[in-house]
């Protein structure tokens, strides 16, 4: 088995207000129930994270820029990482992601054990 | 009670509490000398007891009959003695004046170090509850033996294995430091885990023998909420589990020894105590930022306490078993989830994700397809049934599957 990263992406629509507690609440739960399908199949190596929309880009001679990234039109919302014995099973995993209701993609990267 | 009662009683309440403390003398390497010198206190007290009646206060009596016994053993042996001595100079013990200290204090001290001695990592897991299970329980070989349904030779080999790793790592009979006690905590929880389960799950149809393996469980466990340094949120959380679980012992067994599935159980055999003491443990267990697993799967138990089907109810057993699983994986935890899936999003939904789960040499797997099939098609619900008919290794499974064909 391998290792995949799913990094999730989706439009940084802007001017989206900010959700209230019970939105956000029932925003967890397609989450949890998908994150919860991939581990009960044993496929889960790690959960990952939530990233803000905050950031900042460092580039050289001392460029740092704010986010969000104007040159960038989807920014990374989070990603997991999952086992599968391909990518193409990987893949498979996400189709059920429920970024893909949120007008967001998947992108499945085979991770590379550096040894 | 009179003696034929009591000596057993003091066996399983007091041996381990000698042991520990003698062990604390003789240090874990000279363990098999504090477990002779128990088991002679217990043989004088068989024969006396009979014979000339209770004494006054028994408890004190086999104290000071082991005490005698260490010293007569120190005095007779000489070359241990002078071993012991050497050892023992640190303490600037006098080995003729050999004080024992049986004080409430140490008694509880010496059995609480005595946990982690046992249930270091040094030995297997499956080797640390035979351990606990002899010396902090009491338990002889034989009924080891009928609890993992194997041969009174297979046990003592393996104590005697998991005696000679502690001598030979010489782990000292101590609290872990600080720094590390968390983790050590976490081992010794995990023993624990392990040996409520044993009972609460074992095969051996000796219900007596399991609801004592589950008693001891939680005896050692509420031992750890005592101590300022082992009464974490973990610790609570473990113990408000075994609170749930062995508030359903009475309901779940039929007089003869067979199961009752939680769905046909009298609720009003339900223990109500120990459920409020599980609330209880669990309110204290909900401090301080990690979630262990205990947590969630004493929370799993807390909403199982509530036998009314809500949405409110599966839909936060369906989210507990998601953290559970991102915590950890195991094939019964999954199908578990799969079932609180069906009930929260529709068996619909449910059925898609459990042919996912590859689980296909395992009975309960093809006992929870047809669960899900029983209301949308009953051809495939049975043959989901006989499929785990066929894969149940026990005459209890068998039984369980056999009724649900039967009612299909």
């Amino acid at each position: 088995m391998k290792e995949f990263l799913l990094v999730f992406r989706r439009n940084e629509g802007g001017g989206e207000p900010q959700p209230s507690p019970e939105q956000l609440q029932a925003m967890m739960k397609p989450w949890q129930d998908w994150i919860g399908n991939i581990a009960a199949q044993n496929k889960l190596v790690n959960s990952g994270n939530r990233l803000s929309s905050d950031g900042r880009v460092v580039k050289s001679n001392n460029v740092i820029t704010n986010g969000p990234y104007v040159e960038m039109k989807e920014a990374i919302g989070g990603y997991i990482i999952v086992r599968a014995n391909s990518i193409d099973e990987a893949a498979e995993l996400s189709k059920d992601c429920p970024i893909l209701q949120m007008n967001g993609n998947v992108e499945v990267r085979t991770i590379v054990p550096m040894d | 009670m009179d003696e034929k009662e009591l000596i057993p009683h003091l066996f399983r309440t007091e041996y381990r509490k000698i042991i520990s403390v003698l062990c604390k003398v003789f240090s874990i390497e000279h363990i098999e000398i504090a477990e002779d010198i128990v088991s002679d206190t217990f043989l004088l007290a068989a024969e006396t007891w009979g014979l000339k009646g209770l004494p006054k206060n028994p408890t004190a009596w086999l104290y000071t009959v082991a005490k005698n016994k260490t010293q007569d053993y120190l005095k007779h042996n000489r070359i241990f003695n002078e071993k012991i001595v050497f050892e023992l100079k640190h303490t600037n013990t006098i080995v003729q004046e050999l004080e024992i200290d049986w004080s409430e204090k140490n008694i509880y001290d010496s059995q609480l170090q005595m946990m982690f001695t046992i249930c270091n990592p040094c030995n297997s897991s499956q080797d640390q509850i035979c351990l606990s299970l002899n010396i902090l329980c009491g338990f002889g070989a034989e009924e080891i033996a009928d609890a993992f349904l194997t041969s009174k030779d297979v046990i003592y080999k393996r104590l005697s294995r998991a005696k000679e790793k502690l001598r030979a790592a010489k782990i000292k009979i101590e609290l872990p430091h600080r720094s590390e006690i968390d983790k050590r905590l976490e081992n010794v929880l995990t023993t624990l885990y392990l040996l409520f389960s044993e009972g609460y799950y074992s095969i051996a149809q000796n219900t007596t023998l399991r609801k004592d393996l589950c008693i001891e469980a939680m005896r050692l466990n509420f031992m750890l909420t005592e101590n300022e340094q082992t009464n974490t949120p973990s610790t609570n959380a473990l113990l408000a589990l075994m609170c749930f679980h062995s508030s359903r012992f009475e309901a779940r067994t039929t007089s003869n020894g067979d199961s009752i599935l939680y769905e046909e159980q009298d609720e009003t055999l339900w223990n109500k105590e120990l459920i409020q003491k599980g609330e209880y443990y669990l309110g204290r267990s909900s401090q301080g930022n990690h979630i262990s697993k205990f947590h969630l799967e004493a929370s799993i138990a807390y909403w199982h306490t509530q036998k009314r089907d809500t949405t409110e109810k599966w839909e936060n057993i369906l989210q507990l078993y998601n953290r559970l699983l991102q915590i950890e994986y195991s094939p019964i935890t999954a199908l578990n989830r799969t079932y609180a899936l069906a009930k929260a999003n529709g068996v619909k939904e449910a059925i898609v994700e459990a042919e996912k789960l590859n689980l296909s040499d395992n009975h309960f797997y093809f006992t929870l397809l047809g669960e899900l099939y029983k209301t949308i098609d009953k051809e495939k619900s049975k043959e989901h049934f006989l499929c785990a008919l066929s894969l149940a290794k026990t005459i209890a499974d068998k039984q369980i599957i056999q009724q649900k064909v039967n009612s299909l």
